[in-house]
C-alpha cells in the first residue's frame, strides 16, 4: 500500500461451471495452468511484481482449498509487514443478513470496511481467471494522468469475436462513450478484460448506492459501469498488448496450455524480470527413462517420462508409461498414463490413471476430451 | 523430537574437490539439478523432528547462507525452531587451526545453551537419507556413549579415498577411525554421523584442544575409543560420499536410475530445497533426451543421454550432452558436443565444438566460464 496507495481486489468466486468436472470441488482460480501454476497465480503475481502488496480475494463457490491456498501470502512474497493477501469469503453481520455474494460488484460493496481500513486512493478490481502478465503500475500512471474515474483495462480481439466480449467504444483521446455488452454488431474491437482502477471515494459512493438499489444486479459490467457513464463520468480505456486468456472452456483451457509450446509465445513464463510465483513443491525434478521420446512438451517437476510425449504440456507428478503416447494432450497434476496406453487431444484431469493400453481421445475430434475419471486397462 | 539439537559439520581440510570447491563449500554444492548438498542432513533432521539445528561454515559463506538462509523451507516451525549458521573466525582456507573443534569451541556458548540432552553431529558433504529419530532411540536402548554411523562397501580400494573407516569389533564396538587409504576392498566407510549426549560431545571439544590444536572431532573420537563404548550402526540405503572431484561426477550419475533415486527419496521423507520460480522445461520438436534427470526452466533443443541438467539451462540445436552434469543457467551451444563433463554454474560452451573427457577422469568447466 505504501508504494503507490492501491489496493487490489480479486474476484475469485465463480465456479466456470463450463469447466464441467474440472471445478466440481474447487473454484476456477484454483483449476491448474501450465504445469505448475494455478490460474490465480497470475493476478496474484502481477500485483506482487507491480508493487500491489494488499490484495483481498473475494471466494464464494467450493473455497476451501482456494482459500488455504490463497492465503499463504507468502509465495507470492506478499507477506511483508503492511502487505498481505487476505480471504474474503462472505460473512454473517450484525447489521444485515447476506450471507452471499449477490454479484461482482456486492462481493466488493460487502467488503468496504475491509477496503477502509487502508483508506486506499485507488482500488484495483481483477479477476481471478484469466491468463495474463500485466504491470498493473503502468496503467495505475495512465488512469493518474488522463484524470479519470475510472480506467478500464481493454484489449484488441477480432472483429468477428467482438459479440462475445463487453465490448468499449471510445473517442480519439481514449475516453469511453459506450459500454455494449456482448453486442451483435460491434461498433468496436476493444474488449474488456474485467480489470478495473477506480478513485476509491467514488466507487464507494456508487457501491453504497447499489446496494440499496433493488433493480440492481449488483454487477460491475451490467450496473456499476453503465451508471458511471450516464452520470458523464471519465472513463478511459487502458489498451493492453500482449497474451491474454480467458481459459473459461476444456478447449480453451488445453489451448492456453499447448499456447505454451510456440516458440513466439507471448507468455514467456521463462521472464525472469517478470515471474509467475506459485506453490513450491517437493518433489524431485523430472525423470526421462532410457526409451521415452520427447518432441515439443512443457513438462514440470515430478514427472516420470518412460514413453512417449509429443505437442504436450505434463503438470506436476504426472507419469508416462513405457510404451505409452501422449499426443496433443495436458496431464494435470499426478495423470498417469499407464504401460501402452495412449492419450491424444485429450485432458486428463489431477490424479486420473489412463489404464494399460486404453485409449483416449481422437486426434480428429472436433473437441477436446475430459477425462475426469479412471479409465481401465485393457488386458 | 526434543531430546536431540543438530549440528551440520563442515568437510575438514583433507577433503577437496577439485574445482567446484574454489567457489563454494561441498555444502553449497549443487546436486541433482535442483537440490545443494546441505538440503540432504538439514531435511533429515527436519524430518527426524529436530528443529533446533546448527550449521557450521568454515570457508566462504556466501553461496550457502544465501540458499539456507532462515531455514522455513526445510519446515521448520519458525517460531520453536531455529536454524542457526555459525562461522568460523578463523576462516582461512590453509590455516592448521581451522578445525572443526575449533569452530565448536568458538561456539560454545551456542551449545551449551542447548537444553536438549543429546546431539546428533552430520556432515554436509555426504549425500543419505536416514531417520535420526530411530538413531537416537537405539543409542539410547544400547546405552553406548556414543554411536557412530557407517555404509559397508566392497569398492574402498577405488572409491571413498579421503574417507575414514571404522575399525569394528564382533559386536560393532569401535576399536578405531582410520583413514581409507585405498589397500582393501570392503569396508565400513565412517558417515561422519555422531549421537551421544550433549555433556560428553562439550567435554570431547574441551580435551581435544587440550591434546591438540588441529584435532579433529574424528581424531578425539578414535583417541578415546578405547576408554568410552563407543559403536558403530550400519545404513541402509542410498550413500554418497561427496569427497573428490570424480565421486561428485558420479553420484550424481548414479541417481539418474530411477530405481537407485527411490533408495534415497521417499514421499514419506521429503527433501526440501530453496525454490527459485523457475517454470517447467521447455522440449523444443528437434529435442531428443534419453535417461537423464532434468531440472525446471530449461529451454531444450538438442540431445542429452544420461546426464543431470540444473535449472534454467540451455541446450541448443544439435548440441550433444552425454554423461555429464550441468549445473544451474549453464548454456550448451549450437553442435557442440559434450561427454563426462561437470559444467559449473552460468558456463557457456558454445566456440568449442567438442569437449570430450576420459569416462575415468571426467573434465570440469569452471563457473561462469566462456568456452
Amino acid at each position: 500500500m505504501k508504494q503507490n496507495n492501491m489496493l487490489a481486489m480479486i474476484l475469485a468466486g465463480g465456479r466456470g461451471s463450463r469447466l464441467h468436472d474440472l471445478t466440481n470441488k474447487v473454484a476456477k482460480p484454483a483449476v491448474s495452468f501450465g504445469g505448475k501454476y494455478r490460474i490465480i497465480d497470475f493476478p496474484l503475481s502481477n500485483c506482487a511484481n507491480s508493487g500491489v502488496d494488499v490484495v483481498g480475494v473475494l471466494t464464494q463457490y467450493e473455497s476451501i482449498l482456494l482459500n488455504s491456498y490463497v492465503a499463504n501470502s507468502g509465495r507470492w512474497g506478499l507477506d511483508a509487514k503492511e502487505s498481505g493477501v487476505y480471504v474474503l469469503p462472505p460473512r454473517e453481520k450484525a447489521d444485515s443478513d447476506l450471507d452471499v455474494y449477490r454479484g461482482t460488484a456486492d462481493a466488493i460493496s460487502q467488503n468496504i470496511d475491509f477496503i477502509d481500513t487502508y483508506s486506499p486512493d485507488y482500488v484495483l478490481i481483477l479477476s481471478g481467471d484469466h491468463i495474463y502478465k500485466m504491470n498493473y503500475e503502468k496503467m495505475l500512471a495512465y488512469h493518474k494522468e488522463c484524470g479519470a474515474d475510472a480506467t478500464i483495462a481493454v484489449i484488441e480481439v477480432p472483429f468477428k469475436e467482438a459479440s462475445r466480449f463487453g465490448i468499449m467504444n471510445t473517442d480519439e483521446t481514449g475516453r469511453i462513450v459506450e459500454f455494449e455488452e456482448k453486442p451483435p454488431q460491434p461498433k468496436s474491437n476493444l474488449a474488456s478484460m474485467g480489470i478495473y482502477i477506480f478513485n476509491w471515494k467514488l466507487l464507494r459512493k456508487m457501491l453504497l448506492a447499489d446496494m440499496k438499489n433493488t433493480e440492481s444486479n449488483h454487477d460491475f459490467g451490467k450496473d456499476i459501469i453503465p451508471t458511471l457513464l450516464n452520470d458523464g463520468k471519465s472513463l478511459y480505456a487502458y489498451k493492453f498488448k500482449g497474451y491474454w486468456k480467458d481459459v473459461g472452456t476444456i478447449d480453451s483451457l488445453w489451448e492456453a496450455n499447448l499456447d505454451l509450446l510456440n516458440k513466439n509465445n507471448e507468455l514467456d513464463l521463462n521472464d525472469r524480470s517478470w515471474s509467475i510465483y506459485t506453490e513450491d513443491v517437493t518433489t524431485l525434478p523430472h525423470y526421462v527413462g532410457p526409451d521415452a521420446n520427447i518432441q515439443g512438451a512443457f513438462i514440470t517437476q515430478g514427472c516420470l517420462i518412460e514413453g512417449e510425449v509429443k505437442h504436450s504440456v505434463l503438470f506436476t507428478g504426472a507419469k508416462v508409461g513405457a510404451g505409452a503416447k501422449v499426443i496433443d494432450s495436458v496431464l494435470m497434476p499426478g495423470a498417469e498414463v499407464e504401460e501402452g496406453a495412449v492419450v491424444v487431444r485429450a485432458l486428463v484431469s489431477d490424479g486420473i490413471r489412463v489404464g494399460k493400453g486404453a485409449k483416449v481421445g481422437d486426434a480428429a475430434s472436433e473437441n477436446i476430451e475430459l477425462v475426469a475419471k479412471h479409465v481401465k486397462g485393457v488386458e | 523430537m526434543y531430546k536431540a539439537f543438530g549440528i551440520i559439520n563442515s568437510s575438514g581440510k583433507h577433503i577437496w574437490v577439485e574445482g567446484m570447491q574454489t567457489y563454494r563449500p561441498i555444502s553449497a554444492f549443487s546436486f541433482l539439478g535442483r537440490y545443494r548438498v546441505i538440503d540432504f542432513p538439514i531435511s533429515n533432521l527436519s524430518n527426524s523432528g529436530i528443529d533446533r539445528i546448527q550449521v557450521y561454515i568454515r570457508r566462504m559463506p556466501r553461496s550457502l547462507v544465501e540458499h539456507v538462509g532462515t531455514g522455513r523451507h526445510y519446515n521448520i516451525n519458525s517460531k520453536r525452531g531455529k536454524l542457526q549458521l555459525l562461522f568460523s573466525e578463523d576462516s582461512t582456507e590453509h590455516s592448521l587451526y581451522n578445525t572443526d573443534i575449533e569452530s565448536y569451541l568458538e561456539n560454545l556458548e551456542c551449545i551449551e545453551t542447548m537444553r536438549h540432552p543429546y546431539v546428533v553431529i552430520a556432515p554436509s558433504y555426504m549425500v543419505y537419507s536416514q531417520d535420526f529419530g530411530e538413531l537416537l532411540n537405539q543409542h539410547i536402548e544400547s546405552e553406548a556413549d556414543i554411536t557412530l554411523l557407517y555404509h559397508s562397501v566392497d569398492n574402498a580400494k577405488e572409491s571413498f579415498l579421503n574417507c575414514n573407516f571404522l575399525n569394528l569389533n564382533r559386536q560393532k564396538g569401535v576399536l578405531s577411525i582410520e583413514r581409507n587409504q585405498g589397500s582393501v576392498k570392503n569396508r565400513n566407510i565412517f558417515m561422519d554421523t555422531y549421537i551421544m549426549k550433549k555433556e560428553l560431545f562439550l567435554e570431547l571439544i574441551r580435551k581435544a584442544k587440550s591434546l591438540s590444536s588441529m584435532y579433529t572431532l574424528s581424531d578425539i573420537v578414535n583417541a578415546v575409543c578405547e576408554d568410552l563404548d563407543v559403536r558403530g550402526v550400519s545404513h541402509r540405503g542410498y550413500f554418497a560420499s561427496l569427497t573428490d572431484f570424480k565421486s561428485y561426477h558420479d553420484a550424481n550419475l548414479s541417481l539418474i536410475d530411477f530405481k537407485t533415486a527411490t533408495s534415497l527419496f521417499d514421499n514419506n521423507w521429503p527433501i526440501y530445497t530453496r525454490t527459485n520460480d523457475s517454470c517447467p522445461t521447455k522440449y523444443f520438436e528437434s529435442s531428443n533426451v534419453k535417461n537423464s534427470v532434468i531440472s525446471n526452466g530449461c529451454l531444450i533443443e538438442g540431445t542429452v543421454e544420461n546426464s543431470v541438467i540444473g535449472r534454467g539451462c540451455i541446450i541448443k540445436e544439435g548440441a550433444v550432452v552425454k554423461n555429464s552434469v550441468v549445473l544451474p543457467t549453464a548454456v550448451i551451444g549450437k553442435n557442440v558436443t559434450i561427454e563426462n563433463l561437470v559444467v559449473d554454474k552460468h558456463a557457456q560452451i558454445v566456440h568449442a565444438k567438442e569437449v570430450i573427457a576420459d569416462p575415468q577422469h571426467p573434465g570440469y568447466i569452471k563457473r561462469g566460464d566462456i568456452m
